[in-house]
């Protein structure tokens, strides 16, 4: 079970949130112009690391804003969270 | 190596089973092979099995990091089945179903093949329409597959609660008989020795740490016993096919989330069939043993864990007690999870990559078992031939470029939803 740290509300379980997956991937700057290429890698190629991810969340069960979160895949440990384009806060002590 | 067969079974009860030869050797490995997998689960086993019988290639090497099968063919809730809609996996599902008719046979070694039947539950009347719309799509690609109603479904499966007020009320289900369970472990086993006795190397513990490349080329793998020269390398490494495939420098439409399953202390015979619900994401069978083997969804976030979490297994104890209400008092042995190589768009991966004789096969999803004959045919036949069988060219990793993707819930690219 995660504890996870919403920006917004404090640290909450798991269950009131809802995964939003990888959130390195961007967006073709130009969406007319991107090549099929560009258009693959957003949609469809993932780091996947094993280790540190950078991951979406959506806060669906408390202040329904989406969050961004630093969490070890192997570990499951969270390393950081905070707002989607802000910084993020270290955890500490844990 | 020795044919197992009831003679061999009584000249060794003679000698109180102390003179059985080992299934397969452990060799040290040469310095260069033909063709070398990475990955000595099911699927690898089953390829190196099938370059060598089909295709004649014997000087290969399956190099597993731990020992065999205990990845995800040790891991998985052994359900057998081809229940798909969309041609491309109908056709390669069904290819895979018929090879498990005659495995036993085919490699002296029985896997226990078990054709009790697997039923999707139908709580609605979508549910009765999407059912109704696969098993015709089945019927239309020759796949046995039946729609029982309530009643059928409550002779069919007696201990599933079917009255009027039910939690998740039952309308029905669609009922591919020819599905069922196998032996995991037996899979894995029988191919390792019927894949050694055709010459095979099978080399366990031994990481694979780098894969080494010339440009377009791979020339061979490094690995915790040294490099090993190869002319081909397949691999087959499920939830880790990110990372081994990172070694080659590829990066793949794959995330990996971790899969949980749990068993039942075991009981008397209580239920002869695989019943599963896509709407409560819910399945159980009973074992060989008697233990209640069930499992739900995904943890829903990317995951190297191969353990679980407590609200997936909460929801699985939910989903059992409300479909089964008599099994409340069962006391859960175990559980355990697995890595999955969830794919973009829930289909496999069987391809030809950007290298020149570099080959994956991912993207199992949680459906990998039932996958591993044909799964290892195929990929023996994509590796021999240097080009993919008809039956597997539609599963490529250029189909999510050219967007010729297979979806079977048409979920889109979110991995942990498929």
């Amino acid at each position: 079970m995660l504890l996870i740290r919403c920006p917004h509300c404090g640290p909450r379980n798991q269950d009131e949130f809802a995964y939003g997956g990888d959130a390195t991937v961007k967006r073709p700057a130009d969406p007319a112009s991107a090549s099929d290429s560009e258009w693959h890698a957003y949609i469809y190629v993932r780091d996947n690391p094993r280790g540190p991810h950078e991951e979406l969340w959506h806060h669906a069960a408390g202040c329904r804003r989406w969050i961004r979160v630093r969490r070890d895949t192997l570990s499951h440990r969270i390393l950081a969270t905070g707002p989607v384009h802000g910084p993020l806060a270290e955890e500490e002590g844990r | 190596m020795v044919k197992y067969s009831i003679f061999s079974l009584l000249r060794n009860a003679v000698s109180n089973h102390e003179n059985w030869p080992e299934a397969w050797r452990s060799p040290t490995p040469k310095p260069a092979y033909d063709v070398v997998i990475i990955g000595g689960g099911g699927h690898g086993l089953a390829t190196a099995y099938y370059l060598a019988k089909e295709h004649g290639i014997t000087n290969v090497a399956v190099i597993e990091k731990g020992y065999l099968g205990g990845g995800n063919t040790g891991r998985n809730t052994t359900i057998v089945r081809s229940n798909y809609i969309l041609e491309a996996n109908a056709h390669f599902y069904e290819f895979s179903l018929k090879l498990w008719e005659g495995l036993s046979a085919d490699l002296n070694f029985n896997v226990m093949l078990s054709q009790r039947g697997v039923l999707n539950l139908a709580h609605t009347d979508a549910d009765i329409d999407a059912h109704s719309r696969r098993g015709n799509a089945m019927r239309l690609n020759g796949i046995d597959a039946e729609f029982l109603n309530r009643e059928q479904v409550k002779a069919f499966v007696p201990l599933l609660d079917c009255s009027e007020n039910a939690r998740y009320p039952i309308m029905g289900g669609l009922l591919q008989r020819r599905g069922g369970t196998a032996r995991h472990d037996a899979v894995a086993w029988g191919y390792a020795r019927a894949a050694d006795a055709r010459g095979v190397d099978i080399i366990q513990n031994c990481a694979v740490t780098g894969i080494r490349r010339e440009g377009r080329r791979v020339v061979g793998v490094e690995t915790e016993r040294g490099f090993i020269a190869a002319k081909k390398v397949g691999i087959a490494v499920a939830g880790n096919s990110g990372v081994v495939a990172g070694m080659a420098g590829l990066r793949l439409p794959i995330e990996t989330h971790v899969l949980q399953a749990l068993v039942s202390e075991p009981v008397k015979p209580v239920l002869d069939c695989v019943v599963t619900s896509g709407a409560v994401h819910f399945y159980i069978s009973q074992s060989d043993k008697g233990e209640l083997v069930m499992g739900g969804d995904l943890d829903f976030c990317n995951s190297y864990a191969q353990r679980g979490n407590f609200p997936a297994i909460e929801h699985v104890i939910r989903s059992a007690v409300a479909l089964f209400p008599s099994f409340s008092r069962l006391r859960m042995l175990r559980l355990w999870a697995g890595i999955m190589d969830m794919s973009m768009d829930g289909s496999p991966i069987i391809s030809k990559t950007p290298l020149d004789n570099f080959y994956v096969n991912c993207g199992w999803c949680y459906g990998g078992f039932k996958a591993t004959p044909g799964s290892g045919w195929m990929f023996a036949y994509t590796i021999a031939k240097d080009e993919p069988h008809p039956i597997n060219a539609p599963l490529s990793l250029d189909r999510y470029i050219s967007g010729r993707v297979y979806d079977e819930k048409g979920q889109g690219p979110t991995p942990w939803a498929h």
